[in-house]
């Protein structure tokens, strides 16, 4: 009697098992995507080594199954040609790992080697940024934003779409003032403001982080 | 209709109000009041009848449950008991095939060395040389009187005397030959002595083991004896048994999960490279399920191996399979077992090359990226002491299955006494809300009767009249009578 109630209670268990992994309801992979955006205009490419600290610290931050890419804010972002380096984490850690590393080389190469854009189309890298991160399919998306958030377009570029960056977060790094910003702040302020109003009216999460001592706060945990 | 309507009688008013309200519903009251009362006392009886029932039912239930709580006790000690006189029986059994079977050998030793000790004997005992012939005639050649100055009995005797020196000279070696002989021989015996005693000091070891073990037997004989009697003195002893079994089989059982956490904590990590570091099942990673069940898999086949060896008696199917048939068993499960300790000490091996990876790449990633850690020379052990952890504690797992046994059979009798515990407390609580709702109808008639104080003393003022002139009439009566 014993062997039955101890079989009875197994298939218990394996039923609850198969009716969790039949059910209807859509499930949000556990895994993470963090899309960022490098301003590459102006003054700003001297920036470019505290980004590379934030990337690497993303990298320690990432595991198995998580996707990253960074992309170079130009003249026009909303292209594949501007991601610099992507990857979806192997499931297997020590290939993980082994990606990290590459991952880390191409940036350091791109670092050495970039050259500051005219124009700074931040509108078009979030949409790359969104696209990319739909397609890697990834549960909980983070767009990162390196950048003074001053977005300068070509002439003829359209950039009045809104976002749709829902149950997105949205983070903008290191946003140094101007010297316009010096003489009027409300310039500053205003620039945020404008941003966190896109970002939150395409129902996402706006955040600010300028401390880079705070890097922890930039991804949120699984 | 609201109730401050129904209530508001005299609208304006709501003193006025209430006074009327408070004398119509005195009046009510008083002319209810000896249904009220028996109303409230039936209700009160009635609750407390059903209380009471369901405190007997409880009670029932309980003395059911002690009655089966005993059963099973006695049940289980008799078990125990035959178990432990089954194996007491074993033990003499081997005993005395060991020794028995070595008895004819042993007889026929201890024949031989006594024949050889009885030869050697007869060989060293001493015959007392004989005295030569001739000392006869010298006896009487001694006795001639010799005249004084014949040289020739002088010579004669001189001969003679000469011959004796020389004889007893030749029997002195002689003797002091033999004796030496036959101490020889005596020594040589001195090691059939020895055998023989060291056999008869293993036959008096073997015969004190049995008696031992006899009074062993008999001791839990009478136990045995006191269970199938159930007595009250059996079922103290086995029930305090149980609850030390209980709490000792429970201390171990802690240790070994905290053994079995160490071993997953020592496979969960590697096993991310078998089954995928991403992937969730019902919440959690799935090679941390897959851990777990290997962990669990070498319990149970643990579980099997002691089973197999008659160590534990949890699976009747496998105690009742045939020796050679079980001794399979356990060589497989064995097999099992040493296969899955050598995966995991791979597995160990391969978490300590997992975190020199990770932990590389971290510092590549970190400030101090591009600077060479050092390697400690004595990283070796650390990784060591994980394959060997790896290795042992599935084996170390194996011998859950002991205090397991202890524990669910001891669980038996501790829910038991637990039951029987609630079931009392239950008991009391129903009697004393059984009798509190007696003495709460008690109290509401009371209290109902305070309510009506006022028509209840005017009726009782009236009755005292009424009694009082009864009285009156009474005496008149009688005065008029006398």
């Amino acid at each position: 009697m014993k062997l039955f109630k101890g079989f009875y209670l197994v298939l218990l268990i394996t039923t609850a098992i198969l009716l969790q992994s039949c059910s209807d309801e859509p499930t949000v992979p556990n895994t993470r995507g963090v899309y960022m955006l490098m301003d590459t205009s102006g003054t700003y490419t001297k920036e470019l080594k505290q980004a590379q600290k934030v990337i690497n610290y993303i990298l320690s931050q990432l595991n198995s199954g998580d996707s990253f890419a960074v992309a170079r804010v130009d003249t026009g972002s909303f292209s594949e040609k501007d991601i610099v380096a992507k990857v979806t984490f192997q499931d297997r850690p020590s290939m993980a790992n082994q990606q990290k590393r590459e991952f880390r080389d191409k940036i350091d190469s791109f670092v050495k080697s970039v050259k500051g854009s005219a124009y700074t189309d931040i509108t078009g890298g979030i949409l790359q940024g969104v696209e990319f991160l739909n397609e890697a399919g990834t549960g909980h998306n983070t767009i990162l934003i390196f950048s003074d958030l001053k977005e300068e377009l070509r002439k003829g570029y359209k950039r009045d779409i809104p976002l749709q960056v829902d149950k997105y977060s949205v983070v903008a790094l290191n946003v140094t003032k101007l010297r316009s910003d010096n003489i009027d702040p409300r310039e500053y302020l205003d620039r945020l403001e404008n941003w966190r109003s896109k970002v939150e009216s395409g129902g996402g999460e706006w955040r600010v982080i300028n401390d880079m001592a705070r890097l922890e706060k930039i991804l949120k945990q699984k | 209709m609201a109730f401050s309507d129904l209530f508001m009688i005299v609208s304006g008013s709501p003193a006025i109000s209430g006074l009327i309200w408070f004398v119509v519903l005195t009046i009510i009251f008083y002319i209810a009041r000896n249904h009220a009362h028996k109303g409230i006392i039936s209700f009160s009886g009635a609750i407390h009848n059903g209380f009471r029932l369901s405190a007997r039912s409880v009670k029932l239930l309980r003395n059911i449950l002690v009655l089966r709580n005993r059963e099973v006790l006695l049940a289980q000690g008799r078990e125990a008991t035959e178990r432990m006189i089954e194996r007491e029986f074993e033990r003499i059994d081997a005993t005395v095939r060991k020794d028995l079977a070595e008895y004819p050998a042993l007889h026929r030793h201890l024949n031989e060395e006594v024949t050889a000790i009885d030869e050697s004997f007869k060989e060293s005992t001493e015959v007392p040389p004989s005295p030569p012939a001739w000392v006869k005639a010298v006896e009487a050649v001694a006795k001639i009187p010799a005249a004084k100055g014949d040289p020739t009995v002088g010579n004669i005797l001189e001969d003679i005397h000469q011959s004796l020196v020389k004889s007893s000279t030749r029997a002195l070696e002689e003797y002091r030959k033999a004796s030496s002989k036959r101490h020889s021989l005596l020594q040589k015996m001195m090691p059939h002595w020895r055998n023989v005693l060291k056999a008869l000091q293993n036959v008096d070891k073997s015969v004190n083991s049995l008696l031992s073990r006899s009074v062993t037997i008999d001791r839990l004989m009478h136990d045995y004896e006191d269970i199938l009697k159930g007595t009250d003195k059996a079922q103290r002893m086995l029930s305090s048994s149980s609850m030390t079994q209980f709490f000792i089989a429970g201390f171990v059982l802690a240790i070994a999960v905290g053994g079995a956490f160490i071993n997953f904590n020592l496979i969960a990590r590697p096993m991310s490279e078998m089954v995928g570091g991403s992937d969730m099942l019902m919440g959690f990673k799935t090679s941390s399920i897959a851990a777990l069940v290997i962990i669990l898999v070498e319990i149970s086949l643990g579980l099997f191996l002691m089973e197999s060896l008659r160590i534990t008696r949890l699976f009747p199917v496998i105690s009742s399979l045939n020796d050679k048939m079980r001794i399979k068993m356990a060589w497989i499960t064995f097999i099992f077992l040493f296969s899955l300790a050598g995966v995991e000490a791979g597995l160990a091996y391969m978490r300590e090359i997992l975190m020199e990876d990770s932990q590389a790449t971290l510092a590549l990633l970190s400030d101090t990226g591009g600077v060479k850690v050092e390697q400690n020379s004595a990283l070796w052990i650390t990784t060591a002491a994980q394959m060997g952890l790896g290795f042992i504690l599935p084996f170390a797992l194996t011998f859950v299955a002991i205090p397991l046994e202890s524990f669910i059979h001891s669980m038996r009798t501790v829910l038991g006494t637990t039951g029987v515990a609630i079931l009392r407390v239950i008991e009391w609580l129903l009697r004393l809300a059984g009798n509190f709702m007696r003495s709460l109808g008690k109290v509401i008639i009371h209290v109902y009767d305070f309510l009506i104080f006022l028509p209840l003393w005017i009726e009782k003022i009236i009755k005292n009249k009424n009694k009082d002139e009864n009285t009156v009439s009474s005496a008149a009566k009688l005065g008029g009578a006398l």
